[in-house]
C-alpha cells in the first residue's frame, strides 16, 4: 500500500530531475485511453452475449416440446396431457391452441397461413420444475403408451447455442488481452522513446550517484499515472457510448441488454487499474533493459 | 581511498598511458598536469569509475572497481565529487536543484534545506540559486558544480580543468575553496593546464605535482 502511494504522490523532486516530453505523454494518453475505450465496449459485447446466451440456454433447459401427429384426436392430447401432469420433475404442460401455433409459424409463412390446409402437428410445451424430468424415462414411456409422440427437450439447440456463446466468451477475452498486450507494446516504444531522449539526463544523474532503479522510478511514475489517466478518461467514454447504445424494444432482445449489469459495472472501474499496472510492468522492465545497455 | 596500480587505458586499441600508478590518501592534495590529450581526463574517469582500466588493478574505497556493480559504481560516486570539466548540469533544473542533485539522488533531499542555504552561501551564489544553469557565467557555474560535488561531503574531490573556462581572480577563489577542502581532510586531485595556478598553489601546500605526458606518470619537480 505504502509503494502504490509513494508512486501516486511520488517525490517531487526526484520527478523534476527527469524533465517532461510534452508529445510522448500526451500520445501515451490517448493511445491508453483509446485502448480502454475498446476493451469497455468489447468487455460490454462479451458480458451481453454471455448473459443472453446464458437465458436462452437456461430458458431452452426449462423448456421441452411434444408433438403429437397433425390428426392426433382430443383424447390422444388428452392422455399425453396426464402422461406429462403424472411424470414427477414436470410443473407445467399445456397443449398450444391453434391461435398459439399460427403465431409460432408467422414469422416463416406468414400471418394469412390457414393452418387447416396444412398437417401441422399438434404440440404441446412441457416447463420442467426443479429438480427436472428424465428427460430418457419420459421418451420411454411416451414410446410405450404413444408411440406417435415426440418429445424434443431441446438438447440439440442449446448445445450449440452454449457452445457459440463460450466461443464469442473466448475470442472476446482474447481481444482484451490482444489490446493489453497493445498498450504494453505502445507504453514500452514511449517509454524507449522518452529514455532515448534524456541521454544526457541520464548520464549526469549516474555521474552524481544515482541508482539504475532511481532513474528508472522517474520514468514509471510517469507512465504508470499516465496510463492510468489515460485509461480512466478511455473507460469513462467507453462507458458513455455503452449507456447510449439504443435499447431494442423487444424484451430478451440482445440490444435491449447490452451494457454492464451487477458485479460486471467493477470492470470499467478496474479497466484503469489494469492499464497503470500493465504501464507500470512494462515500463520498468523496458527501463532497466534500456539502462543496462546505457553505460 | 583510491589506489591505481600498473593501470593501461585507452581508445580503439591505442593506449594512453600503461603501467600507471597513483595513490590519493586522505588530506593528500595532486595536481594532474600534462599536454592537451595526454590522457588526464581519461585519468580523472578511472578515478570515479567512469572508465574501467584495460589493464592493472583500480581499487576505490578498498573495492576492486573491476568488480563494483552498477549499484556499486553508483555508491562509490557518492563518495567521491567531482567537478567536471564541463560542470554537467541539467539545465531543466535551477541551480540550486543541480547542487542538491546528488542528495536528490540518494533519496537524502530533506538534507538539502540545511546544506544547502550554508553552501550557496560558501560559493557566493546565493542570489543565483534559483537561476538555470545558462544563465550564470563561466566562473559562477564552475563554483556551482564545486558546491555540487561537496554537498555530500565527499572524502575525495576530483576536478577537471576547474580553473579553464575562469579569469584569474575566480581561480584563485575557485582553489581557495578547495584548499579549504583538503585542510578539512578531503582528499582532492585538479587536474590543470594553469602553471601558474600551481605554482603559487605550490607555495601555499605540501601539493604533489604529477605530470602525464607521453604515457607515463611522473612527479614534477623544479622545472615548475
Amino acid at each position: 500500500m505504502k509503494a502504490v502511494l509513494d508512486l501516486i504522490v511520488g517525490d517531487p523532486q526526484a520527478d523534476r530531475a527527469v524533465p517532461h516530453t510534452g508529445i510522448t505523454a500526451r500520445l501515451t494518453v490517448f493511445a491508453t485511453g483509446v485502448m480502454a475505450f475498446l476493451a469497455v465496449l468489447v468487455l460490454a459485447l462479451s458480458m451481453t452475449a454471455g448473459r443472453v446466451a446464458d437465458r436462452w440456454a437456461d430458458e431452452l433447459a426449462q423448456a421441452a416440446t411434444l408433438r403429437l401427429p397433425a390428426d392426433a384426436d382430443a383424447a390422444t392430447i388428452e392422455k399425453a396431457l396426464e402422461i406429462l401432469r403424472t411424470t414427477p420433475g414436470v410443473a407445467a404442460a399445456k397443449a398450444l391452441t391453434e391461435a398459439e401455433q399460427q403465431a409460432l409459424l408467422d414469422p416463416w409463412l406468414g400471418p394469412n397461413l390457414a393452418l387447416d390446409a396444412l398437417p401441422i402437428p399438434q404440440l404441446i410445451e412441457v416447463i420442467a420444475d426443479d429438480p427436472p424430468y428424465d428427460p430418457e424415462g419420459l421418451q420411454a414411456r411416451f414410446a410405450a403408451e404413444l408411440p406417435d409422440a415426440v418429445l424434443d427437450d431441446h438438447a440439440r439447440w442449446r448445445a450449440p447455442l452454449l457452445k457459440a456463446a463460450n466461443r464469442l466468451r473466448l475470442v472476446t477475452w482474447l481481444v482484451t488481452l490482444l489490446i493489453g498486450a497493445a498498450l504494453a507494446a505502445m507504453v514500452v516504444l514511449a517509454a524507449q522513446a522518452s529514455l532515448a531522449a534524456n541521454v544526457q539526463v541520464i548520464h549526469v544523474l549516474r555521474l552524481v550517484g544515482a541508482r539504475d532503479i532511481y532513474i528508472a522510478r522517474a520514468f514509471v511514475r510517469r507512465f504508470t499515472l499516465r496510463a492510468a489517466f489515460g485509461a480512466a478518461l478511455g473507460a469513462l467514454a467507453g462507458v458513455i457510448v455503452v449507456q447510449l447504445v439504443p435499447v431494442g424494444d423487444a424484451p430478451g432482445s440482445f440490444l435491449a441488454e447490452i451494457g454492464f449489469q451487477g458485479a460486471g459495472w467493477l470492470w470499467p472501474l478496474v479497466i484503469p487499474l489494469i492499464a497503470a499496472i500493465v504501464a507500470f510492468a512494462a515500463t520498468r522492465a523496458a527501463a532497466l533493459a534500456r539502462l543496462k545497455e546505457q553505460t | 581511498m583510491i589506489e591505481l596500480e600498473n593501470v593501461s587505458c585507452g581508445f580503439g586499441g591505442t593506449p594512453l598511458f600503461s603501467g600507471l600508478s597513483l595513490s590519493l590518501t586522505p588530506g593528500s592534495f595532486h595536481f594532474l598536469t600534462g599536454p592537451s590529450g595526454a590522457g588526464k581526463t581519461t585519468l580523472l574517469r578511472l578515478c570515479y569509475a567512469d572508465l574501467r582500466a584495460d589493464q592493472g588493478q583500480v581499487r576505490l574505497f578498498d573495492q576492486d572497481a573491476s568488480s563494483l556493480g552498477r549499484d556499486g559504481v553508483a555508491m562509490i560516486r557518492r563518495r567521491i565529487g567531482v567537478v567536471h570539466q564541463n560542470c554537467a548540469f541539467l539545465d531543466h533544473l535551477t541551480i540550486a536543484e543541480n547542487i542538491a542533485l546528488p542528495l536528490t539522488v540518494a533519496d537524502r533531499a530533506a538534507e538539502a534545506a540545511g546544506n544547502l542555504p550554508e553552501l550557496l552561501a560558501w560559493v557566493g551564489l546565493t542570489a543565483q540559486a534559483g537561476q538555470f544553469p545558462p544563465e550564470l557565467s563561466g566562473g559562477e557555474r564552475q563554483r556551482a558544480a564545486l558546491a555540487r560535488a561537496v554537498i555530500m561531503s565527499p572524502d575525495v574531490i576530483i576536478a577537471d580543468e576547474p580553473t579553464g573556462n575562469v579569469d584569474w581572480e575566480m581561480s584563485q577563489r575557485l582553489l581557495t575553496l578547495l584548499v579549504e577542502l583538503n585542510r578539512m581532510g578531503k582528499a582532492v586531485l585538479i587536474a590543470t593546464h594553469d602553471l601558474t595556478m600551481i605554482r603559487t598553489m605550490k607555495a601555499e601546500l605540501s601539493a604533489r605535482v604529477l605530470r602525464l605526458k607521453d604515457g607515463e606518470l611522473v612527479q614534477a619537480g623544479a622545472e615548475l
